[in-house]
């Protein structure tokens, strides 16, 4: 079944490429062999073959030759369906080898080695490799990715249940998207929040069930302007407000703290530890940084983390 | 219109019968732009054996057009082994990526250009603008996925790439946060790995005698030796396949109930089982080869996080935390 399907399917892409005008459907069905004999079951076919030609990414186009046909025909221009010449050097032919392995496992791993196939049939020698000494790879892991790449490839919008950090209710959330983007390993989507009519940003793992198109492919224009990478740089980066701790820090311990530290000194108070100055700009993010050090670190000032360190220590002996 | 997003990893919809179909048009192109190739190397090409290779051959030399005159189209022969396309009509090249196919190699070799330490920048440029060329509108909406590897480190990055190329011996100061710690010692480097957005060295540790991963960005010192690198024959490369980290059998079971502003933990951290509790919080189960990072763990959640088991852990962190609250009294 499977296999007279494909002899039906190439004998109707080298047909229609070969032709060099529109055929009818009454031509292609005397040329191509395989079709069945009653035009209805013929069209219903046809139709279906087409479809599927079109989802490999064969351009399969309608029209009329000469403004005397009645009848619409089809074409396949090879314009619009070669690969147009491609030629590597021995060391592009390498990176693409790598680049062709890093999405190995994830959503365009099939994608990526499709690719890498039209690419060897254009006479390119490049092999799935790796280079001496490097592995980059990308994993796809959320379950989110795979529609909304369709979405973002396909200009449709969406909507989604998401869990916002520290809510216990998700909330169901209409997005144009704009882009994907994976920030130091984490994927999230940018695009306009039309709820909100405002850009927004979401992080992939916290959309906790199935993404939903929202509407047609089409439906959303990006603007000439949106900088997804942007986007998700802000949303990911630390607001500038700069405040200042002292903290004491035990002697030979606390590096962590010291790498972030703007000065360290020896307490003159207190034998054995230092005082640190380290800068930050959330209290509740600093206090857990610090809490985490225990009997190591001593907040001085400012009183507010101070008490913020004090509060997570309590809740911890509770 | 409405419709589920699918999850499926290959382009949607593709049957046997059209992934067959891909593979027929790019074998013709496949062996027209190397004139003679052989069948076995063939089959490894296109991962199938020479069996199914010489079926599909055969099926496309038996295509045949009955209008206006009955015809074959493609003429071809693989005696003695060889493969030689003779005639292959309006299939001779291969045809155009699809936005799938352009994007993921587009994506992937962006990503490359942002890697520290990968030494080849201009064979990536070079390669980068001549297969947006190849994929014409097709490459337009890679545009609109980004891949921003975290730089830090970079600087070490290099240095672990020379000492790679040159076979040599490191020798770091190491940052182990889970134990807030700096540690020392003597690495022979084996591959960098640039994996979920980190660079790591993977290398034999002298001071463990084992295979470890060292996040690039948590080296606070790295010096390339004189001495040559041996990393023994036991040494064996993580299967990347299988995930980043491992348990291993040793490993400490601990679980670990979390409020909803806990919730980061399943993200951050791999764990084997997470267990919804309902009004967001969660139960998870995680592995680790030394405690003290869950001791730490603990204290930075305070009360957004309580360790249920083991009961000892969980008493050595009312401990750190009795420890703690002292020097505030």
């Amino acid at each position: 079944m499977s296999r007279r399907k494909t002899e039906r399917l190439l004998s109707l892409v080298v047909c229609l490429l070969s032709a060099g005008k529109y055929l009818t459907a009454a031509q292609i069905r005397e040329a191509v062999p395989g079709y069945p004999e009653s035009f209805d079951a013929f069209k219903r076919m046809f139709e279906r073959d087409k479809d599927e030609l079109r989802e490999l990414g064969i351009p399969l186009e309608t029209g009329v030759s000469s403004a005397a046909d009645t009848e619409p025909g089809y074409r396949i221009p090879r314009q619009a369906y070669v690969l147009p010449e491609v030629r590597l050097e021995r060391d592009e032919a390498a990176v693409l080898g790598l680049a062709a392995r890093v999405w190995r496992r994830a959503e365009l791993a099939g994608a990526a080695a499709g690719a890498l196939l039209k690419l060897r049939a254009a006479g390119i020698d490049a092999e799935e490799t790796t280079q001496p000494g490097i592995e980059p790879r990308l994993q796809t892991g959320e379950a989110a990715f795979g529609p909304l790449w369709e979405a973002v490839r396909d200009r449709r919008p969406v909507s989604f249940s998401h869990r916002a950090a520290g809510r216990s209710n998700s909330q169901l959330r209409r997005l144009e998207p704009w882009g994907v983007v994976n920030r130091h390993g984490r994927w999230y989507v940018a695009g306009m929040d039309t709820d909100r009519g405002e850009t927004r940003v979401f992080r992939l793992s916290r959309i906790d069930g199935p993404v939903t198109f929202d509407g047609p492919a089409g439906a959303v224009a990006v603007p000439g302007d949106a900088d997804v990478r942007e986007l998700v740089r802000e949303w990911d980066t630390e607001p500038q407000v700069r405040r200042t701790a002292v903290v004491q820090v035990r002697r030979g311990a606390g590096y962590g703290l010291r790498r972030g530290a703007s000065a360290v000194r020896p307490d003159p108070q207190r034998a054995g530890w230092d005082l640190a100055e380290v800068p930050f700009s959330d209290v509740g993010w600093q206090s857990e940084h610090l809490a985490e050090f225990g009997a190591d670190v001593v907040v001085i000032e400012p009183a507010d983390l101070r008490e913020a360190v004090i509060g997570r220590l309590k809740g911890a002996l509770a | 219109m409405t419709s589920s997003g699918s999850r499926s990893g290959a382009p949607p919809r593709v049957t046997p019968a059209t992934d067959r179909l891909q593979r027929l048009l790019a074998l013709v192109p496949y062996v027209m732009s190397r004139r003679v190739v052989g069948l076995a190397e063939t089959a490894a090409a296109f991962g199938v054996s020479e069996r199914e290779l010489v079926d599909d051959l055969n099926m496309l030399w038996c295509v045949e057009l009955r209008s206006p005159d009955p015809y074959c189209p493609i003429d071809l022969s693989y005696e003695g082994g060889e493969i030689v396309v003779s005639e292959a009509e309006s299939i001779d090249r291969p045809l155009r990526l699809g936005v799938d196919e352009a994007s993921a190699l587009l994506v992937a070799l962006r990503m490359l250009a942002e890697v520290p330490g990968l030494g080849d920048r201009s064979a990536l440029s070079r390669t980068i603008a001549k297969l947006e060329a190849a994929a014409g509108a097709a490459g337009a909406v890679s545009a609109q996925v980004a891949v921003q590897v975290d730089d830090r480190g970079a600087r070490n990055a290099a240095q672990v790439r020379d000492a790679l190329a040159r076979g040599r011996r490191l020798h770091m100061s190491y940052y182990v946060p889970g134990r807030d710690e700096a540690t020392e010692r003597d690495v022979d480097p084996m591959r960098l790995l640039v994996v979920e957005g980190r660079t790591y060295l993977e290398g034999w540790c002298l001071r463990a005698e084992a295979v470890r991963l060292f996040r690039l960005d948590r080296v606070l010192a790295l010096d390339v030796l004189d001495e040559p690198a041996s990393v023994p024959p036991q040494a064996q490369q993580r299967d990347l396949d299988q995930g980043l980290f491992r348990p291993s059998a040793d490993d400490v079971r601990v679980e670990l109930e979390l409020s909803v502003a806990g919730r980061w933990v399943a993200e951050y951290f791999p764990c084997e089982e997470v267990t919804e509790l309902g009004d967001g919080r969660l139960r998870v189960a995680l592995r680790t080869p030394d405690t003290r990072m869950v001791r730490r763990l603990a204290l930075r959640l305070g009360e957004d996080g309580r360790v249920t088991a083991p009961a000892g852990l969980a008493a050595e962190i009312r401990e750190d935390a009795a420890a703690a609250l002292a020097q505030y009294a």
